[in-house]
């Protein structure tokens, strides 16, 4: 049984995605040449001077509103000094005192059961470039375009409890940002990332441990091993009766270890002070409330919705609802009000994620629309097809862009339905199984599915299984 | 006489080259000169000759302190870190008066990255004072101030952080004025304190300085902290005329520690202008005295973070040799600043360090407040403050340099203008039993230059002319 609780406190950085940068006219796109979005201003050439993009501050105080923050009115620029390769003016634009959300909170679902974490503030900030290395030559080269697209950063109390949580609500956070639109939310091209401080303590323990804050750390499923592989390294040195260093730890996700980078004697100093460049952020509120009036339906919001009202099963809800995609896609379906939610939302769940999974896709990447798939689903629902060839329908469907309708004629996948053709062939089967007919009679009622089974062969797999079943049940209680 | 056809915009330019041809040598004001000035006065003389409508400082000779951006001219703040630096882009300041048709001479030599008030911590050379090369030309914008006095050019732009436009003006008995902070765009000055400098014009005349600073004056979506301030024509408006203007005569700023010859020249200067109608009055700013620590904390704090973009990564002086980051880091910056520089960085990185920021850098942002307020209550019943320039006239080249305080002392009367962001002017008004030139300096509420420029025109007028005593053949 574990002796300690690990608290965890989080920093999110989410790249906004504003087409100019935050101080300057250069485009804010990734994946160009290097060094092609630049100009003097985010190179810091001599003279320069930082102009604010008043989307970004929209946009952080969007998400503000999405984490239950205080706006504040007034909020400064402020500047971080420190010496890297990549910060081209030996300081970054940031926010200290006073930035522009504070004290909020996200709550987040753990296992059914409500968690709240409080958001200490969201700020504004600058993005440095990006230093490649090149081991041929022993040199380093320096990439500009991501200097100077703009930052949030999100900041959480010490609340997160496990990995788990930090997990969830690292997800809940990116499902956020995709709904109120203002972020990509590409890991893989770093637009969101974060900084982890872990601490441990025994259970009982009021006051917090000694804290390590871990950086490096580049996807959310490697801060769920950098908290436990951190949360361990800490109690194993207390539990030897060590002593623990406040200090920060570069996370290397390929080795899953953690590596001291400094401690707190040579902790940089980055000497805050007000950015003279720039004057102070004012909104007032009817802005403020402008900014709120536009925020959409919430995840939380909707997963409520889809439990409570739509009836739907909690673990399939939250798998819609923490997806921006897919409850778009579910909610327009469900406005067709053409098939039940139910069925639309067992559709989605059994056959849509599977070859999502499967392929790896996004559900933008595939061609199928919520009125397709609401039109499988009545298919089903008017015995035109069986469930099976629903699935192969869906899934067609994903992968061309084809109409329903096509594929089952195609196929040849629509199923026989009629009275007459199925009653011939349940007579026609059952006159040959005279003997099956005798062992159900006698109790032995598992011989249905053989009987109803033999129906099917025969049909080669055209008729309704379904009906099926009703008339071959009809028939042997009939035959007294 | 451009405008009336009795002289072209090159006779003008080769006049001023023939001035530079004769005394640059003694006196190395400039840095480098503009290659196309020539060019540039022969298209204006043609658009003057077909009548286009220009501005009213077309084809006019300007001289550009070296830390004012200028595309494709070597800008060097007179540091080594910037010795071949050639800006890619222009100054708003620069696009402004190269719209107005003004020729650019040259780049003036200045105290390296403004940081000093002789000119002497240049790089490359110090810049003697036309009327005594054995004196300094005051600093930081010396080789402006001194271009201007030696008839290098006929007007020039400085840039004034906490007096180095009025200082070295006063030093070379020119007029210079640094506008209400906000006035003028900076983008494209190289940074020393942003939240203090301002970029001025000097010249010669009244008239020039107001022209100019029209010229120059206007919000730019480049500069945030510029303002949208409407600005009026100062030149058009100009009056000579002091007719129930109440002046303010600083207590503080006369003290036992000037020159008496300068307090008995503003004097009689203001005797003058009392006989033509303006009201005196002894007024006192207490906490003034207190304005240069405040200023030297507050600059020194902004420059320690302007200055760490030379880091030798993209631009400017790198060491040839090292064998890690932070040994280049180290080597670079101690090889490519001067002494003054890296005194106010580290002063700088101290004040601005967790430890002593509130000890230092939040007491001097009150008391840069509480300067604010007092000057603001005095100008509620004065319209312009009145006090000497300098404590004394140019010193000796050598004599103060390896004396930092003395040299940080020297000013004393002008950083409260930067401290509170009001305009104020160096007007000349006389020269010592020495004959060194000295000046004094008025100072107005916000955005009123025009006020400012009235005062020292009616002066000017009164007075027929400044006597600038400098043999100009």
């Amino acid at each position: 049984m574990n002796k300690y609780e690990t608290i965890i406190g989080l920093e999110v950085h989410a790249e906004l995605k504003t087409k100019s940068k935050i101080y300057c006219d250069c485009k804010n796109s990734f994946g160009s040449d290097p060094n092609t979005n630049i100009c003097p201003i985010c190179m810091g050439m001599p003279g320069t001077l930082p102009s604010l993009n008043k989307k970004a501050v929209e946009y952080a105080i969007k998400m503000g509103h999405a984490l239950n923050c205080k706006i504040n009115n007034i909020s400064h620029q402020d500047r971080k000094n420190y010496f890297y390769p990549d910060l081209p003016k030996g300081y970054q634009i940031s926010q200290a005192d006073t930035p522009l959300c504070e004290n909020g909170y996200l709550d987040i679902m753990v296992e059914g059961k409500k968690r709240r974490i409080r958001i200490t503030r969201i700020h504004i900030e600058e993005d440095a470039g990006k230093l490649l290395h090149d081991n041929s030559d022993n040199n380093s080269l320096i990439d500009f375009n991501r200097c100077g697209v703009p930052l949030i950063e999100i900041v959480t109390e010490p609340d997160i409890k496990s990995s788990k949580e930090a997990n969830i609500f690292l997800d809940t956070i990116k499902a956020i940002l995709k709904y109120i639109d203002i972020s990509d939310c590409k890991m893989q091209e770093g637009s969101i990332r974060c900084d982890v401080n872990v601490s441990v303590r025994p259970y009982g323990e009021s006051l917090l441990g000694t804290r390590c804050e871990m950086k490096n750390v580049n996807s959310f499923s490697a801060a769920v091993r950098a908290i436990e592989y951190e949360s361990k390294r800490q109690i194993s040195i207390l539990e030897n009766n060590g002593f623990l260093f406040q200090e920060t730890r570069r996370w290397d996700d390929s080795k899953g270890i953690s590596i001291i980078m400094r401690t707190k004697e040579d902790m940089q100093d980055y000497r805050f002070f007000p950015e003279p460049d720039l004057c102070s952020i004012f909104t007032d509120d009817e802005t403020i409330k402008r900014i709120k009036s536009e925020i959409p339906e919430l995840p939380n919001d909707k997963l409520f919705r889809y439990t409570d009202v739509l009836c739907l099963p909690y673990n399939d809800a939250v798998l819609i609802a923490y997806s921006y995609d897919k409850a778009k896609f579910f909610d327009e379906a469900v406005k067709l009000d053409i098939c039940s939610p139910k069925s639309i939302c067992n559709k989605i769940i059994s056959d849509v994620l599977k070859y999502l999974n499967e392929s790896e896709k996004e559900l933008s990447e595939t061609y199928i629309t919520p009125q397709k798939l609401v039109r499988v689903i009545k298919e089903v629902e008017n015995g035109n097809i069986s469930n099976t060839s629903a699935s192969t329908v869906i899934k067609l469907l994903m992968e061309e862009n084809k109409e329903p309708e096509d594929i089952i004629s195609e196929r040849n996948l629509t199923q026989n339905s009629d009275e007459e053709f199925l009653l011939d062939l349940v007579n026609d089967v059952i006159a040959s199984e005279k003997k099956s007919v005798i062992d159900y009679k006698n109790g032995k009622k598992n011989v249905l599915g053989y009987i109803v089974g033999k129906c099917m062969k025969k049909s080669m797999g055209k008729a309704n299984p379904v009906k099926i079943n009703e008339i071959v049940l009809n028939i042997i209680n009939r035959e007294e | 006489m451009l405008r009336n056809k009795q002289c072209s915009a090159v006779e003008i330019l080769n006049d001023v080259n023939e001035r530079i041809d004769k005394t640059e040598n003694n006196i190395g004001a400039y840095l480098s000169f503009n290659e196309n000035s020539l060019l540039h006065a022969q298209t204006i003389d043609e658009l003057l000759a077909k009548n286009e409508e220009l501005s009213y400082l077309a084809g006019i000779p300007i001289a550009v302190k070296d830390n004012i951006s200028t595309k494709g001219i070597r800008t060097t703040c007179a540091s080594r870190m910037l010795e071949n630096y050639i800006p890619p882009y222009n100054a708003t300041v620069i696009n402004k008066i190269q719209d107005a048709g003004m020729i650019l001479t040259g780049k003036t030599n200045m105290d390296e990255f403004g940081m000093g008030s002789s000119t002497e911590t240049s790089f490359f050379k110090p810049t003697h004072n036309p009327h005594n090369t054995d004196y300094v030309p005051g600093g930081s914008s010396g080789g402006s101030s001194a271009a201007v006095a030696a008839g290098e050019s006929i007007l020039a732009l400085g840039s004034d952080t906490g007096g180095s436009v009025r200082q070295p003006s006063s030093y070379c008995g020119v007029i210079g004025l640094k506008p209400t902070y906000g006035r003028v765009s900076r983008f494209g000055l190289i940074a020393y304190a942003s939240s203090l400098e301002q970029i001025g014009p000097i010249g010669k005349c009244v008239k020039d300085v107001a022209m100019l600073q029209t010229i120059i004056s206007g919000y730019d979506k480049y500069d945030s902290t510029s303002c949208a301030h409407k600005t009026e024509d100062f030149y058009k408006l100009l009056k000579a005329d002091v007719k129930g203007l109440k002046i303010g005569i600083l207590k503080e700023y006369f003290s036992s520690d000037i020159n008496e010859e300068i307090k008995n020249s503003i004097y009689n200067t203001l005797s003058i202008l009392k006989k033509n109608g303006a009201k005196l009055k002894v007024v006192s700013i207490p906490m003034s005295v207190y304005a240069l620590n405040s200023y030297y904390i507050l600059a020194s704090a902004e420059a320690s973070s302007n200055l760490a973009r030379y880091d030798g990564v993209k631009f400017g002086y790198r060491t040839p040799e090292y064998n890690n980051l932070s040994e280049m880091y180290i080597k670079t910056r101690s090889e490519g600043f001067g002494d003054e520089v890296k005194r106010r960085i580290m002063l700088g990185t101290f004040v601005l360090s967790s430890d002593y920021y509130e000890d230092y850098h939040k007491k001097a942002k009150k008391m840069q407040a509480v300067i604010s307020n007092e000057f603001s209550d005095i100008l509620k019943d004065c319209d312009i403050l009145v006090s000497p320039t300098t404590t004394d006239t140019a010193f000796k080249i050598g004599e103060r340099i390896n004396n930092p305080i003395k040299m940080i002392n020297n000013d004393f009367l002008t950083v409260a203008a930067n401290i509170t962001g009001l305009p104020a002017i160096n007007v000349p008004c006389g020269k010592s039993s020495k004959g060194l030139p000295f000046g004094m300096q008025f100072i107005s509420n916000k955005f009123n230059e025009q006020l400012l420029l009235n005062t020292a025109y009616a002066y000017e007028t009164y007075i027929d002319g400044f006597d600038f005593g400098l043999k100009l053949d």
